[in-house]
């Protein structure tokens, strides 16, 4: 996951590597070339490490999805151990996508809601504490989270599914018949606490450095607090809240032990969110992974290349919103 | 579309630290009075007690009172967001909203007070832009954004973006320090044609341009680093260049300190 995020600041104002006196004939000087030697190495590292993912994981898949019955794109079945194996990513690809999705929908209004208090409303003995709590929250791990949800979350939220039912059960996507909150909807929400802290953070920090100077110019034309956030620290922030979102997406696509810990799992796409169900890459490879033979770790493998694949798409679409937007992004200080 | 500040007795605070002491003046309406004096004799936090900015900053705290014509500014019940429309200010540096276009920006104040519609908007963002003396130079390129202009012309944005709202007064902070010659002969000859319309404060560092662009000159000292600063003297500009009646005035003018 790492290897794809990129900071978030740093898009719009990075400074661009200068080529001057130094530049042109090379490091000279030995402490120069040492370091050259290093950081160079360092990047080299990167991508050998990148490469050796990539071809392991299409290596593998490649022998996996040669080998399949059914439609690996499309079918819905998962029996990688049987001869011939029939297996396809559907309902994972399904259930990676909504449950995220769902996770995003809840997490990032909040993480923003949460980082411009810490940030511009509250006061700093105020501030700092709610800051620590966020990091702490970062800190928890995810079987904890698991945990928590398996055994609080999904008893606590059959009143909200039999709410969501009776107000929102028109739409089709609500629709609740009892039995345990072990759905994909559950899911998003846990997802959506677990991603919480990093998108809060990074939108701190992208909020916090918002340009004082833009901030008076709003003030001195009679703007409110309200209105001076709206002209000039959210658009200010705008590509930094993006980069948060698509790191707290990344967590929410590759987590795996929560997930695997609430939801009962099943090779069926329902149309409602709140009925158990469904099934995410990463969940599927846990639970799938010690009964597979080497035919089904090759397709649990073949999965994780789908996954990989979304999230360089996801990573690449962020890119593209940032950069469309990068003549009015920047500071201008 | 210009109003006389009347101020008695102000005294601004960081926290405990008194940055001026117990100012009093009188800023005549048309016309520019400029703030000179070494720095961190508060003329900078003076002027900006005058649309109440100060009390934006961290622990900033003012006594004493601001008359506008007849309206006190600290009064109780006064709401600075709307002081602050009726008093413009233009920074230090050009800060233009990097993430709005030309026109945008010029319209930003006017979208604020919420009155504003399409048509008027197009002719109050020309007659401003007109105004800061900008139009020609940005009439074709009014989509584009508003940091792609030069450092003189950003500043002459900030000002076209204050004067739309049709301020009472325009108050400046060093409008020229981050600016080119050429480009401070351009914003010295704009506040002379607009002071016609409105009650001019600029603070600044180059008595020159004082002299040059100001009716009235208040000098600011301070007794030493650490001690509030006060009003020493404010008068009519040739005389305070010409025949100061405060010893300290002179010594500053004629480069003996500061």
């Amino acid at each position: 996951m790492a290897t794809e995020t990129p900071p978030a600041t740093a898009g719009p104002t990075a400074p661009q590597p200068v080529k001057g006196a130094n530049g042109a004939k090379g490091a000279t000087r030995k402490g120069d070339r040492i370091f050259l030697g290093l950081s160079r190495g360092s990047g080299i590292t990167l991508l050998v490490i990148m490469a050796a993912i990539a071809v392991f994981l299409t290596w593998r898949a490649a022998l996996a999805i040669n080998a399949d019955e059914a439609s690996f794109l499309t079918s819905f079945e998962w029996d990688a151990n049987a001869t011939p194996p029939r297996f396809g990513i559907a309902v994972l690809a399904f259930g990676t996508v909504v449950s995220s999705i769902i996770a995003m929908v809840l997490a990032v209004p909040i993480a923003v809601g949460i980082a411009l208090f810490i940030s511009h409303y509250a006061p700093r003995k105020l501030a700092t504490p709610l800051g620590y709590v966020i990091d702490l929250l970062a800190a928890v791990p995810s079987i904890v989270y698991g945990l928590w949800g398996a055994l609080f979350l999904v008893p606590h939220l059959t009143g909200l599914y039999e709410w969501l039912d009776q107000y929102l059960g028109w739409t089709g996507l609500f629709t609740y018949e009892g039995g345990a909150a072990r759905s994909l909807f559950t899911v998003g929400i846990l997802l959506a606490i677990m991603i919480l802290p990093i998108v809060t953070n990074v939108s701190r920090e992208v909020f916090r450095q918002s340009p004082k100077m833009q901030e008076e110019a709003a003030l001195a034309l009679g703007a409110t607090r309200w209105e001076v956030i709206r002209m000039s620290v959210l658009p200010f922030g705008r590509s930094g809240v993006i980069s948060a979102s698509m790191l707290g997406l990344g967590r929410a696509l590759g987590e795996t032990m929560a997930v695997a810990t609430v939801l009962s799992p099943s090779f069926l796409i329902k149309a409602s969110l709140l009925e158990p169900g469904g099934g995410t890459f990463a969940q599927n490879i846990a639970a799938g992974f010690k009964e597979a033979g080497s035919m089904g770790r090759d397709a649990l493998i073949a999965s994780g290349l789908v996954l990989f694949v979304i999230t360089l798409l996801v990573n690449g679409a962020a890119r593209l919103i940032i950069a469309r937007r990068k003549e009015y992004s920047g500071a201008n200080a | 579309m210009a109003k006389r500040i009347d101020v008695s007795g102000l005294s601004a605070y960081y926290g405990n630290f008194r940055a001026i002491d117990d100012i009093s003046m009188t800023v005549e309406p048309r016309s520019v009075t400029a703030f000179i004096g070494p720095s961190g004799c508060g003329k900078s936090t003076f002027l900006r007690t005058l649309n109440r900015m100060h009390e934006v900053t961290t622990g900033g705290r003012v006594e004493g009172k601001v008359m506008l014509d007849d309206e006190d500014l600290y009064g109780p019940g006064v709401d600075p967001v709307s002081v602050r429309r009726t008093i413009g200010m233009v920074f230090q540096r050009p800060n233009p909203f990097p993430t709005m276009s030309i026109y945008d920006n010029v319209a930003a104040g006017l979208r604020l007070n919420g009155d504003a519609k399409k048509k008027d908007l197009d002719e109050i963002v020309e007659r401003s832009l007109k105004g800061a003396n900008l139009w020609n130079e940005v009439k074709d390129r009014l989509n584009r954004p508003g940091s792609g202009l030069s450092g003189g012309q950003q500043q002459r944005l900030c000002i076209a973006r204050a004067i739309a709202v049709e301020p009472q007064v325009l108050l400046m902070d060093e409008p020229c320090s981050a600016l080119d010659p050429i480009s401070t002969l351009a914003i010295e000859d704009l506040i002379g044609e607009l002071k016609s319309r409105f009650t001019i404060v600029i603070v600044t560092h180059n008595m020159q341009q004082a002299a040059r662009v100001s009716d009235r000159t208040a000098f600011f000292n301070l007794a030493e680093v650490g001690a509030p600063g006060k009003l020493i003297e404010i008068d009519d500009t040739e005389r305070i260049f010409s025949n100061p009646s405060v010893q300290a005035t002179e010594d500053y003018i004629s480069g003996r300190f500061g």
